[in-house]
């Protein structure tokens, strides 16, 4: 071992040393490989594929050639991509390393990562509890010292929410900045790859890298200069609280006290703190994303057929080995959704559910814009809770549903949203979410690491200081 | 809104390709039906004429060159089929 504290260093602080030649890119690369990973983290872990690059950690939805990508999921259990998704194309441009693959729910579609086909993975601050979902490998692997940071991915809050309850930085990226090319697909209208890091400034440069119009992607956009965040003042900013998101049902007291102490210390920094409301956002937004995104996921996955790659069981003719493959390959949680999806696009359903629900969109997109008029910034917490226990809520699809209540809102919106940790309540981080309008990662930066460095938020859990 | 029937259940199976044994029939009758009623709440809102949103960014056609490029190989293209018979992907009889 090389003596670093792989739990504190940060991919800026890696990078220092690579380029003063204190270390070797070997010694970096081992000093996380070695490290055992007793919170499960990862499905695959790689080699050093040699080189001088900051080491990464990629969730298993993202393509990466040579190097198994499962989603989480038996039906993908031995998929080799022969291509790179862009994502990492990128990466690997800028010299960046795989460390390994990390776990997942099932094809993304979770909030604890209790879904995933592989086992699940534990919470760094508490192995008893969950790291959140779906990304929460990618999550523990950051905190927990297996990577200085990692790529997600996010539908409804699979980075946010994970970085929320592991007590670190995440980012979902707005809509169409960063290529899905070779990303497994679950609802393409909200999937987003997004950056998970220690801190804002690393978040700000892993997204510097991965974000910008693809070829391959054609939602993807033009994307505006990222500035690598400095200022330590909130001056000019306005920060509107939403009261919908900051005073709904089932929010701890502890997360509420750590969000009302971040807020006071943005207002110490010079920001205007103001009262907003999103009348229907909150609560009709779970259910406007458990039509939308169930009807696209059941689209999406209706190409594992046993047929071009993936899992296949054997039938007597085509018919019964499809249905076989897709029953021996799917667990539960894809199979409730394809089922809601198929059921909200089906004839005779189609208006009341996925219609209605496209329209509900809609409402939620035009009263973001409203409060975005007032305001530069909407704040709330990003979990209504801290990270729960494993197994508190596998048996009831709905309760674990809840935990994506806050995410949901700006996803289904389009709009950028990062998480940053706000503090402990018992012991667990609470995570603060910063919502921004559609391209202004920018202000998220800023506010996020002005915020930061004011909280001081260790980001190391105390179990391991 | 009174929950999915035990036949619903199987026919949107049916419709998805899934099979699905009689203690999964069971199980997601229970839970899909919570999951609906659930989601049924977006009824509950007057739309007027809010028109649907399918995609957050207000972009319409995303053209491309049309220029040819290379595919990829076709030892690449079957490296993950199930089964290969030559340039075809190989399965059951229809």
């Amino acid at each position: 071992m090389t003596g670093l504290d792989t739990l504190r260093l940060t991919a800026e602080g890696a990078k220092k040393l690579l380029d003063a030649r204190e270390i070797s890119g070997a010694e970096l690369f081992a000093a996380y490989a070695e490290r055992d990973d007793d919170l499960h983290a990862y499905l695959h872990r790689c080699p050093d594929p040699g080189g001088d690059g900051i080491p990464i950690a990629i969730k298993d939805v993202i393509g990466t050639k040579g190097i198994p990508t499962t989603a989480g999921s038996k039906m993908l259990e031995h998929y080799v991509p022969v291509y790179d998704a862009t994502v990492v194309a990128r990466c690997k441009q800028h010299g960046l390393r795989t460390l390994g693959k990390t776990n997942t729910d099932e094809f993304a579609m979770g909030s604890s990562t209790e879904n995933s086909a592989y086992g699940p993975t534990r919470n760094p601050w508490d192995p008893t509890r969950v790291p959140g979902g779906s990304g929460g490998g990618s999550a523990a692997a950051v905190s927990g010292g297996l990577a200085p940071w990692a790529l997600g991915s996010d539908t409804g809050g699979s980075i946010k929410q994970p970085a929320a309850l592991c007590g670190n930085v995440g980012l979902r990226p707005t809509y169409g900045t960063v290529s899905r090319f070779g990303v497994v697909a679950f609802a393409s209208s909200l999937d987003q790859v997004g950056p998970v890091a220690k801190n804002v400034r690393d978040c700000a440069y892993l997204y510097s890298i991965i974000a910008g119009r693809d070829a391959n992607d054609t939602t993807t956009t033009d994307v505006p200069p990222v500035e690598l965040p400095t200022a330590e003042d909130l001056k000019g900013l306005r920060i509107g609280v939403p009261k919908e998101m900051n005073e709904a049902e089932g929010i701890e007291p502890g997360v509420r006290d750590a969000v009302r102490r971040a807020l006071e210390l943005a207002e110490s920094l010079g920001a205007e703190v103001g009262e907003c409301s999103l009348p229907h956002s909150v609560s009709y937004g779970l259910a406007c994303y458990y039509l939308v995104a169930p009807a696209e996921a059941s689209s999406n996955l209706g190409r594992y057929d046993g047929v071009r790659y993936g899992l296949r069981s054997d039938g007597a003719d085509f018919r019964e080995m499809i249905m076989r493959t897709r029953d021996a390959g799917f667990g539960d949680e894809p199979k409730r959704r394809i089922m809601i999806g198929t059921y909200a696009l089906s004839s005779g359903y189609y208006d009341a559910y996925y219609g209605t629900a496209q329209r509900v969109r809609t409402v939620i997109r035009r009263e973001h814009d409203a409060a975005f008029e007032r305001f530069d910034l909407l704040v709330s917490p990003t979990s209504p809770t801290v990270a729960f226990r494993l197994g508190e809520k596998t048996a009831d699809p709905l309760a674990m549903y809840l935990s994506d209540l806050l995410t949901i809102p700006s996803c289904v919106a389009g709009l950028p949203g990062l998480n940053i940790p706000a503090g402990l309540s018992e012991g667990l981080p609470v995570g603060l979410q910063l919502v921004g309008r559609q391209f202004a990662e920018n202000t998220l930066f800023r506010a996020g690491h002005a915020l930061e460095q004011a909280i001081g938020f260790d980001v190391v859990p105390e179990r391991l200081r | 809104m009174a929950g999915i029937s035990r036949d619903e259940v199987l026919h949107v199976a049916r419709l998805a390709r899934l099979e699905l044994s009689d203690d999964e029939v069971a199980k997601f009758q229970e839970q899909l039906s919570a999951i609906l009623e659930a989601v049924s709440k977006v009824s509950e809102l007057e739309l007027g004429d809010v028109p649907p949103t399918a995609h957050p960014l207000e972009i319409a056609n995303a053209w491309g060159e049309d220029e040819p490029r290379e595919s990829l190989p076709l030892d690449d293209v079957f490296a993950n089929a199930p089964d290969r018979d030559d340039d075809h992907f190989r399965v059951p009889p229809a």
